[in-house]
């Protein structure tokens, strides 16, 4: 049962992760993302703070507001005439400081390990469960990844054609009125939320990993946007079950073979691909140059 | 004339320009307080092709966005056929500049065109067959159909426009935005631009369309907007396309030589 649990909770991160990539890959955003999934923490420790628990819903609530609040400073620092490399690195490690700094002030109220919030422990899952009325409802971050893997599968299943556009073109999507800036933090808020529902299980660095490696797997390995967030979600949970088994076998941390096992899948996919594949690129550049 | 007919007149007058397929008044852009576009009005007449033409940097391109209110103008107005672009916005089409998007996304031509249906859709309504076939259609209009199936980043530079060409018509619109359609395209592509901007004209629509090259404004356009910051000019071609005009629009970047007996413009 406990194997269940944590193969379960791998594969919802890597699900919510790996459809959420495709987008931010596509919009060139990987690196807000990654921004995103370490800005989150001090939401959390304030929530934590605030609630006085780890109630699942509180620690939602905090760190999509901080994700949105870090998009938002990106975005005025940016206007305000910065670099957007610069005002991204500015933000979230300012962020990602205040958080560390909340923790370690009050770590003898907060229980959460700062190597926890870096590189997760999703061995522990199964044991943090949640209880209600007193009936043990099954493990807390299951709750909480299902919620956000419902959100996200609700918001792009009905809004497809939007994200769709205004990923491919902004000025073309609000030139048809469709509310681009709307749809854009809708899409930060889901990737705010699946942060911080993931980073416990798999930490605010690996959480990177999960979502930006799938996706570009999955990219160069298709020519269709249904197809590509397909295959990213076949590499993300391939990745989750193939990694906790590594992990298993090894006896090394599950999170750190999970990403590793997507690593491993993206340069194959790198080399192999029929299409923008190394190995397919060089073969045709030699038989352009036997024509010649 | 009495008082009473008078104020009819001016009434019915009144009336009629702001049923004008776009009209803009004092329409000012201004990037960091710095003005790319100044204290601009017009109205374009309908079915007509109108160029928009200007040296670099005239405030062209910012001008379409801030009728289509893709960016901010801090002042001026903007009526399409008498009501604002929200409420008129499924009457208007628009071709953005082929660089502003990135074709390497991973979607196919038709895709693509289907995306000019979006707009009519409304928020939950996916695309289905009816979309399909209208964008195969304008995809046939513009000569591509055969490349309907095609990956967009392995269409040529002139494919690629006559896709968004394509997406354009299946908007259905009656008043077109094109931002630089001629811009770096083959010989087959112009055609196939021309052909379709005549077909247009005979449906009575109208297009403004940011242009490049004053060689061929003569032959291809009916109307012309000069614009420098300022507009300089507007009115049909034949009134308004003179070397004076273009003299104070260009200012001493251009030269007129001639050239077997023709006057031919050139840009420095």
């Amino acid at each position: 049962m406990m194997d269940f649990w944590i193969i379960l909770t791998a594969v919802l991160v890597a699900g919510a992760c790996s459809i959420l990539g495709c987008f931010l890959i596509l919009r060139r955003m990987a690196l807000v993302g990654d921004a995103i999934s370490h800005a989150v923490l001090p939401g959390i420790a304030i929530a934590f703070l605030m609630s006085g628990t780890r109630d699942s819903m509180w620690m939602l609530l905090g760190a999509t507001a901080f994700g949105l609040l870090t998009v938002f400073l990106i975005q005025t620092l940016q206007t305000a005439g910065l670099q957007s490399d610069a005002s991204i690195g500015i933000v979230f490690t300012a962020l990602f400081a205040v958080g560390v700094l909340l923790i370690s002030l009050n770590a003898q109220h907060i229980d959460l390990d700062l190597d926890c919030v870096l590189f997760g422990e999703i061995a522990y899952v199964p044991w943090d469960t949640w209880t209600l009325g007193g009936t043990d409802m099954g493990p807390r971050a299951v709750w909480m990844l299902g919620i956000t893997v419902t959100v996200i599968l609700l918001l792009l299943g009905l809004f497809y054609k939007q994200f769709k556009l205004c990923a491919f073109d902004p000025a073309m999507a609000a030139a048809c009125g469709i509310p681009v800036l709307l749809f854009h933090y809708l899409l930060m808020g889901m990737v705010s939320m699946t942060a911080v529902s993931s980073f416990e299980s798999v930490g605010a660095i690996l959480v990177v990993g999960m979502l930006i490696i799938p996706a570009a797997t999955a990219y160069l390995l298709t020519d269709r946007l249904g197809v590509m967030i397909g295959l990213s979600v076949a590499v993300g949970v391939v990745s989750a079950v193939a990694g906790y088994l590594a992990s298993y076998l090894l006896d090394a941390s599950i999170a750190g073979c999970i990403v590793s096992v997507a690593g491993i899948l993206f340069i194959l996919s790198l080399l192999l691909s029929p299409k923008h594949g190394l190995i397919a690129k060089a073969s045709r550049r030699r038989s352009a140059a036997g024509v010649l | 004339m009495s008082e009473e007919t008078n104020k009819l007149k001016h009434r019915t007058a009144a009336k009629e320009a702001a049923a004008a397929p776009l009209a803009v008044s004092n329409i000012t852009v201004a990037y960091q307080r710095k003005a790319v576009v100044e204290d601009v009005s017009f109205a374009l007449p309908e079915g007509k092709l109108v160029a928009l033409i200007g040296p670099n940097g005239a405030g062209k391109s910012t001008l379409l966005k801030a009728i289509l209110g893709l960016i901010p103008s801090i002042s001026g107005q903007v009526a399409i056929y008498g009501d604002t672009y929200k409420k008129m916005r499924s009457r208007v089409g628009y071709v953005p500049q082929r660089e502003s998007v990135d074709w390497d996304f991973p979607t196919d031509a038709l895709d693509v065109v289907m995306m000019g249906r979006y707009g009519h859709l409304g928020w939950i309504k996916r695309p289905g067959r009816r979309e399909k076939e209208l964008a195969m259609a304008t995809l046939e209009k513009v000569g591509m159909a055969d490349f309907a199936r095609r990956q967009i980043s392995q269409l040529s530079g002139g494919q690629q426009q006559r896709v968004f060409l394509a997406r354009a018509l299946a908007q259905e619109a009656d008043l077109y935005f094109m931002d630089e359609p001629f811009a770096g395209v083959d010989a087959a592509t112009e055609k196939a631009i021309i052909a379709l901007l005549g077909e247009l004209r005979r449906e009575g629509k109208t297009v403004l369309v940011v242009h490049h090259d004053l060689s061929t404004v003569e032959e291809y356009f009916d109307h012309v907007l000069l614009l420098n910051k300022r507009l300089v000019a507007a009115g049909p071609v034949a009134e308004t396309f003179t070397p004076d005009k273009l003299h104070e629009t260009y200012g001493g970047k251009l030269a007129i030589v001639g050239q077997d007996g023709r006057e031919a413009l050139v840009v420095k």
